[in-house]
């Protein structure tokens, strides 16, 4: 490992550990309505607006209103999206004159945005107008994590046996408190680093060699910060972060690095803060970092050592370098892709299509497992499902009651658990059965041989995870996958979600059962121990077969230098 | 269920105006007057003409002039795009095989393991605008020839178009192609 990539990771991991404990109480104090120091600013706006809404801040909603506040407001969101999509020739701020969204597109486009999926079955800068990428696209990429914060919030609140709260006042916060004032400040150090922020149309150039270029503008700084703050991951233009303009130096990669995972990891420390279970919190974070951690190693080892069949060629040198940019470095590379895929962002700053297979093998493993920190406040609600069922299979190995912050953790609970976790895999491999039975799916394929089942395989599971990164060269515009994923994509986000908030009414409602000796701790290193031991068998026992007829494949054909 | 369809529907309105007017006009506002350069997307002028942006390579096709990396978008700016073939797909190596060959026959006496990487293997957005330190080195015997330069002065040209990396440990250092072919030019008229 050389030296530059050491750094990269010493920043990087140094930075999450410094942020996670202030940022994490900071959330914690906004949602637990203690006095920050934003108050004074934002505060009588936010009242103005709750009073004009007729919104009582003091009200709770139960666990199941605040349930369908959430849904319906995302499907008011969603639809709204489509029609807007559907008029993009009729409406203003439309320098290139782009014509309507085609039906299914604008289907997807809108489900995909409105879960914080941001797969983009298109290329932004040559199918949107101005109005549909910044009113539409970005406004969309500012509510869905605050949706996704509001869903941990709100599970957490249960947890620690406190009121559900209000969704909409959940909403405005997560807004104004953490999204706006993040935002603000890192396009600001995105446009110091070269991305473009204006209102100006897109540039047509004469070079000296005497052709014509035309370079896309636009405010993409603002567009970038909260693409990646918010785990969003939908690319201003189709190269997403790996085009200069919106990823322009290595410092402006590790900003975006650091963006995508501040708030993912600060939630996992709120949920110390707001259950009084610090050190549980901190266990949960050894779970996931060391996992983070893993899957680093396994993006960047493969691009340091080279393809064998290219390094036979005997070039100077082997460092993998296809599809990638060249000023980021591997180590710069790497950290960024195995940040996108744990943070479920999705944005990309290198070719997942010609990644090595273990690299490839990597992104999978983040996508399946989904909870290493995941997209903002989804990981936590998913690392929680799976302590649930841990904590089941520990009850069931010394024959106890398990329980869980107190709670009695009974039959419906570890259904609802079950059914949340069963769900992903389910998506994921029946999807994937299914366009590969059906001929409209394999049209979809571009790579021959295992790499083209991988595409199939990673945009499905994309979908259900609600990461949105593609192995692009999978014919994403085929009606087929545009209207399938899009579909999946909405059962991945909700679905789970809404097991989640059954449980969590379920054990508001229970009584508390006080600590004694007997107790199982959710806590330090035994049961970290258990806890990752339990995802990775139970991810690997559900994946294993789709990934040996995929990137394991590839990976031993490319040894054997077999090509299709 | 109405009424919170109801509210769903104005929050749209009001977290529009926030999320949307309010936000790109504070980080616009900010960035024109701060970093003006930046924010207009670092354009690049000869003769008092706009000729290209700093961020966004483009193609060079006369060997007189450096090579920047294959690009699977022909270097169009509007479509940036990867060549998105896979490992085992021979179509990778083959496009490989032909950046090679192509540039053994613009360097001739150049041997296949003196070439970098990166003048053989294709960029992501297909719009790459640096090369590597080596890359550039390589190619100067060729550039200096052509243009009937000494090739210390085209060598000196790399060296002060250098940019290493952020703190000496960021990133990997680079040249700009584009940049470096302007300096050429300029040189190629002040010998002239």
């Amino acid at each position: 490992m050389s030296l530059q990539t050491v750094a990269v990771w010493v920043v990087v991991v140094g930075v999450f550990l410094v942020t996670l404990k202030p940022l994490g109480t900071y959330i914690a104090s906004v949602f637990s309505f203690e006095p920050t120091f934003l108050d004074k600013p934002l505060r009588p706006l936010e009242h103005g607006v709750f009073r004009m809404f007729g919104i009582d801040p003091s009200a709770s909603m139960t666990a199941r209103q605040y349930g369908v506040a959430l849904i319906l407001t995302n499907f008011a969101w969603i639809v709204l999206s489509y029609v807007l999509l559907r008029l993009q020739g009729q409406l203003p701020f439309n320098p290139q004159h782009m014509p309507a969204v085609n039906p299914q597109l604008a289907f997807n486009t809108a489900t995909s945005f409105g879960t914080n999926t941001n797969w983009q079955a298109y290329s932004g800068e040559n199918t949107m107008s101005l109005f549909s990428q910044f009113g539409n696209l970005e406004f969309l990429q500012f509510v869905t994590p605050a949706v996704g914060g509001t869903m941990a919030i709100a599970f957490i609140r249960a947890l620690s046996g406190k009121k559900m709260g209000n969704f909409f006042v959940d909403l405005v916060l997560m807004c104004t408190r953490v999204l706006l004032p993040l935002s603000v400040v890192f396009a600001i150090l995105m446009v110091w680093q070269g991305v473009p922020e204006t209102l100006g149309a897109y540039l047509h150039i004469h070079t000296i060699t005497g052709s014509t270029q035309v370079v896309p503008r636009g405010p993409m700084a603002s567009w970038e910060a909260i693409e990646h703050l918010g785990t969003n991951g939908g690319g201003f233009t189709n190269a997403n972060s790996a085009n200069p303009l919106e990823n322009p130096t290595a410092l402006s990669n590790l900003f975006q690095v650091i963006m995508m995972g501040l708030l993912p990891v600060a939630f996992f420390y709120t949920l110390g803060v707001m259950t009084g279970k610090r050190k549980m919190a901190w266990t949960l974070i050894s779970v996931a970092g060391l996992m983070y951690l893993a899957i680093g190693a396994m993006v960047y080892f493969p691009m340091e050592l080279g393809d064998p069949v290219i390094n036979a060629l005997g070039l100077h040198g082997h460092i993998y370098r296809v599809g990638t940019e060249l000023v980021f470095g591997t180590g710069g590379t790497a950290a960024f892709e195995t940040s996108t895929m744990s943070f479920t962002t999705g944005s990309v700053a290198s070719a997942h299509d010609s990644a090595l297979p273990i690299t490839q093998l990597a992104y999978f493993s983040a996508m399946f497992l989904n909870l290493v920190f995941g997209g903002k406040g989804v990981g936590l609600l998913n690392m929680l499902m799976l302590v649930v069922i841990t904590v089941f299979i520990m009850g069931l190995m010394v024959g106890r009651t398990p329980e869980f912050l107190g709670k009695k953790i009974e039959a419906r609970e570890v259904s609802l658990a079950s059914i949340a976790f069963l769900l992903h895999p389910f998506l994921i491999l029946v999807g994937t059965a299914l366009s590969v039975a059906l001929p409209a799916g394999l049209k979809g394929v571009f790579n021959p041989g295992p790499q083209g089942f991988a595409e199939i395989l990673y945009g499905i599971t994309s979908g259900a995870a609600n990461n949105g990164s593609a192995l692009g060269g999978l014919g994403a515009a085929l009606p087929y996958y545009e209207v399938t994923i899009g579909i999946i994509t909405v059962i991945g986000r909700f679905a789970s979600v809404m097991a989640m908030f059954l449980l969590a009414e379920s054990l508001l409602k229970k009584r508390s059962v006080p600590a004694s000796s007997g107790t199982m701790r959710t806590e330090g290193i035994l049961f970290g121990g258990i806890l990752a031991g339990s995802v990775v068998v139970l991810n690997a026992l559900t994946f294993f077969p789709v990934m040996a007829l995929g990137p394991l494949a590839e990976h031993y054909l490319l040894l054997a230098h077999h090509l299709f | 269920m109405i009424k919170h369809l109801w509210t769903s529907i104005r929050m749209l309105v009001l977290l529009g105006i926030l999320t949307v007017v309010v936000y790109a006009a504070v980080v616009t506002g900010i960035s024109q007057l701060l970093f003006p350069y930046q924010a207009n997307g670092s354009l690049v002028h000869y003769h008092g003409r706009v000729i290209g942006s700093k961020l966004i390579g483009q193609s060079f096709t006369s060997p007189k002039f450096f090579d920047g990396r294959p690009s699977a978008a022909g270097y169009n700016a509007a479509a940036s795009t990867a060549s998105n073939y896979g490992p085992t797909n021979p179509a990778l190596i083959k496009e490989v095989q032909a950046n090679m060959a192509y540039i053994l026959k613009t360097n001739p006496g150049v041997k296949p393991s003196q070439v970098p990487v990166d003048l053989v293997e294709s960029s992501d957005s297909g719009l790459d605008p640096d090369i590597s330190v080596a890359a550039a080195y390589f190619q100067a015997p060729r550039v200096a020839r052509l243009n009937g330069l000494p090739l210390s002065s085209v060598r000196h040209l790399v060296a002060t178009h250098t940019v290493g990396r952020f703190l000496g440990m960021y990133g990997n250092s680079y040249v700009n192609v584009l940049e470096i072919n302007l300096a050429l030019l300029h040189l190629i008229h002040h010998r002239s």
